[in-house]
């Protein structure tokens, strides 16, 4: 079974999602078809649905985040799942325990579903080969490669506004160097069939090889934005800018920050989306990131049902099994 | 002890032979080549039909793992390995705890692989103390204590003048730089080529840069030093140029490769195979083909294993944070006779890459079979089929992407001067 097979069972259904990369397009729109009916739950009086009364989630983060974890934490619980929260930072991998052997101590209390948070590309993956069989991964986010259930809920939204995705032009911004974010997205985009993405920013934030990946490379934002559909800013990460890859951020905002003259540059119902969270005045302008065509908070919330989505299929799966 | 070997095809480049040819051994020499001396009466016969018999290989690169990181490998676990593969001298890189930077450890290394008895083992000294890129170290010392070379290994020499100074302090030594590559400022802490494979993958990168510019630049003070340099384990298209245009404008400079190299590509990572995070790293299928031609031109002259053996743990980890390195002794052989089946090279021009060359590079007795000549030798089926698996590796490191390949090429017997140390069962 090549390695590709690993995110399916012997069904060939979802057993963990690790990557979007490779995924058929069935995938993707099952994701997000699920996911729609999941959207109302939250509205409803009753928040919760029995769907995965009994099982355990561990959510396990050996990277900090606040907005990840807890929206899958609240979607664990509106599925009547029970979760456990690991920081790792604090706990035995510092003190020289293996990856492998906290995994083991884990399944040894009979959890079935990780949702792993690592800062090393590929961790997923390992974790996803080396667990037992009745466990499943979700990858909420390894080094720079994937954040699939973030690049999901991303489609999710763009469909609720956009519908068609073949017919659409979208541009994301910023650091796609060291984007899981970006990646996800680029993955996603052409699956489900978008003609045409573009990423924008300078030289060093982006891969030499990006138009691998299936993008239009931009270095120039008002070229790269001229008559998109949908607009992708990423988070400057400051921390990793220290050194060569960016003068200051000052310069940073007037090349590539979103402000109301470049947004004037798109299409006049272009909507503007960001994974949050934001550096207000360093990659987008408040009076944008606030203004009528933002749709971010609205991705927040989409988060919710999309992660519903994926963990009920991923554990769902078994009862039909 | 007398021991003949008949009925095989001797192929020894260095004295121009190729073709069946029986071979005679007395004790530790070879005695004759051809025909037998009058009154010559073996002890023991070989007989080598349809078998090569070549000198023993000769491995630029193993690192044995003793002293400093016995839980991987050792001095006897991994020389019987090489004896099992034909190999019967190989050379150790100075990246041992504590670094080969003083007599007492060149000393210790020799002493054990006297006991161990498998194979000659020769050391390279640390270009500079602790292998600190700072301060040279002992060059005359180590040379005397038995040291071959120098380098500085993947510890890359920030500061030119003391590359210069150590270069020019080799030279007056008459000692080889054997020089790695890899400019770290560059490289920058990547751990796979910067290419399509990295970027879907979100693994850090080295560029082609982090190679050639380090080659550019240590050109330029081997031409201004006269040192004499052996550049190793190559991975790029365009240094392998630039290092071709120097042989050619006549500057005192020899190349090798790994051989893995001459079969993996990025591509060959997967969706992270911790197997194949090795340095330098796997590079593009268009490197990779340019590296299998310098090797059928002579512009690479030496293939090695660049054996690095590991515990399971070192690769039992996300991509990014396992060790790299493979091992690969028991690969040296079949992966080189896979270019001479897909006919990029020929079975003579193999054994000069594997035995003779590297044997000059290291200027040691070895890699020919004359009369007089230590005998070590090589016997090796080249039609056997087999399929390399972590029950039957012999090195205590199973890490290698090439289990369950199919391998062709089998060592039947291997002789260390005039002892049978391996033997297929």
């Amino acid at each position: 079974m090549s390695k590709r097979d690993i995110q399916f069972d012997q069904n060939g259904l979802l057993r963990h999602f690790l990557t979007i990369d490779g995924l058929p397009r069935q995938t993707l729109t099952d994701i997000l078809d699920t996911a729609e009916n999941f959207s109302t739950v939250g509205t409803q009086q009753a928040k919760k649905v029995p769907l995965l009364r009994g099982k355990t989630l561990v959510n396990l983060f050996f990277e900090p985040s606040t907005r990840t974890r807890t929206t899958f934490e609240l979607a664990a619980k509106r599925l009547s799942a029970d979760v456990l929260n690991i920081n790792i930072q604090a706990s035995s991998t510092s003190k020289g325990e293996s990856l492998l052997d906290m995994l083991r101590n884990l399944e040894a209390m009979h959890c079935d579903m990780f949702i792993v948070r690592h800062n090393t590309s590929g961790a997923a993956h390992f974790i996803a080969e080396h667990v037992a069989p009745h466990i499943s991964v979700i990858n909420a986010g390894d080094g720079r490669h994937a954040h699939p259930t973030q690049g999901m809920l991303d489609m999710f939204t763009i469909r609720r506004h956009k519908q068609d995705f073949t017919k659409l032009r979208v541009a994301i911004v910023g650091d796609i160097l060291h984007s899981r974010v970006a990646r996800s997205e680029i993955h996603a985009l052409n699956i489900l069939g978008v003609p045409e993405v573009r990423v924008i920013g300078p030289h060093t934030l982006i891969p030499r090889e990006a138009s691998s990946l299936g993008v239009h490379v931009y270095h120039d934002m008002k070229e790269g934005l001229r008559d998109v559909d949908v607009i992708i800013m990423l988070r400057l990460q400051r921390e990793r800018m220290l050194g060569a890859m960016l003068p200051s951020e000052d310069e940073y905002f007037i090349q590539y920050g979103l402000t109301r003259k470049k947004l004037a540059l798109a299409k006049p119902d272009a909507i503007v989306m960001h994974p949050g969270p934001i550096n207000r005045g360093v990659e987008i302008e408040s009076a944008v990131a606030d203004g009528p065509q933002s749709v971010i908070l609205e991705q927040v919330t989409n988060g919710l049902a999309v992660r519903m989505a994926v963990m009920s299929m991923v554990l769902g799966r078994k009862q039909e099994a | 002890m007398y021991i003949e070997i008949i009925n095989g095809h001797l192929i020894d480049p260095r004295n121009q032979v190729d073709g069946p040819t029986n071979v005679y051994i007395q004790d530790e020499q070879v005695i004759a080549i051809g025909k037998a001396p009058a009154g010559f009466k073996a002890d023991r016969t070989i007989d080598a039909s349809g078998n090569i018999v070549c000198p023993g290989l000769v491995d630029l690169s193993a690192r044995l793992r003793e002293p400093g990181q016995e839980h991987k490998g050792t001095i006897a676990s991994e020389t019987r390995a090489a004896a099992a593969s034909g190999i019967t001298s190989l050379c150790i890189p100075p990246d041992t705890n504590p670094v080969i930077d003083t007599p007492a450890v060149v000393e210790l290394i020799h002493r054990r692989n006297l006991d161990a008895g498998n194979c000659h083992a020769y050391t390279l000294g640390a270009l500079t103390k602790g292998l600190d890129g700072e301060h040279l170290s002992e060059m005359a010392h180590l040379k005397d204590a038995g040291c071959v070379g120098v380098s500085n290994i993947i510890n890359c020499i920030n500061n030119p003048q003391v590359l210069r100074r150590a270069l020019e302090y080799a030279a007056s030594v008459d000692l080889t730089v054997f020089f790695y590559p890899l400019d770290n400022g560059l490289a920058n802490g990547g751990i796979a080529h910067e290419g399509a494979v990295a970027t879907r993958l979100g693994i850090p990168g080295i560029p082609e840069a982090a190679e050639t510019h380090a080659v550019a630049n240590f050109l330029m003070l081997v031409e201004q030093t006269g040192a004499r340099v052996h550049f190793c384990r190559l991975s790029t298209a365009r240094a392998v140029q630039m290092i071709g245009r120097s042989k050619f404008e006549g500057h005192d400079i020899t190349a090798d490769v790994a051989a893995h190299q001459l079969h993996l590509t990025e591509m060959d990572l997967g969706f992270f195979n911790s197997q194949c995070n090795v340095r330098p790293p796997l590079r593009t299928q268009r490197d990779r083909d340019e590296l299998r031609a310098a090797v059928a031109d002579n512009r690479i002259e030496v293939i090695c294993s660049d054996h690095q053996p590991h515990d399971i743990d070192a690769k039992l980890a996300p991509f990014g944070d396992t060790e790299p390195g493979m091992s690969a002794l028991e690969t040296l052989l079949p992966l080189s006779l896979r270019l001479v089946s897909e006919k990029k090279l020929s079975m003579s021009n193999m054994i000069e890459h594997l035995s003779t060359t590297p044997a000059e590079i290291l200027n040691i007795d070895a890699g020919h079979l004359s009369v007089g000549a230590i005998a070590d030798i090589c016997i090796f089926d080249p039609n056997a089929h087999w399929v390399l698996s972590s029950e039957t590796m012999i090195s205590r490191g199973k890490n290698s992407p090439f289990l369950d390949w199919e391998l062709q090429g089998r060592v039947t017997h291997t002789l260390l001067a005039g002892n049978l140390v391996h033997e297929l069962k």
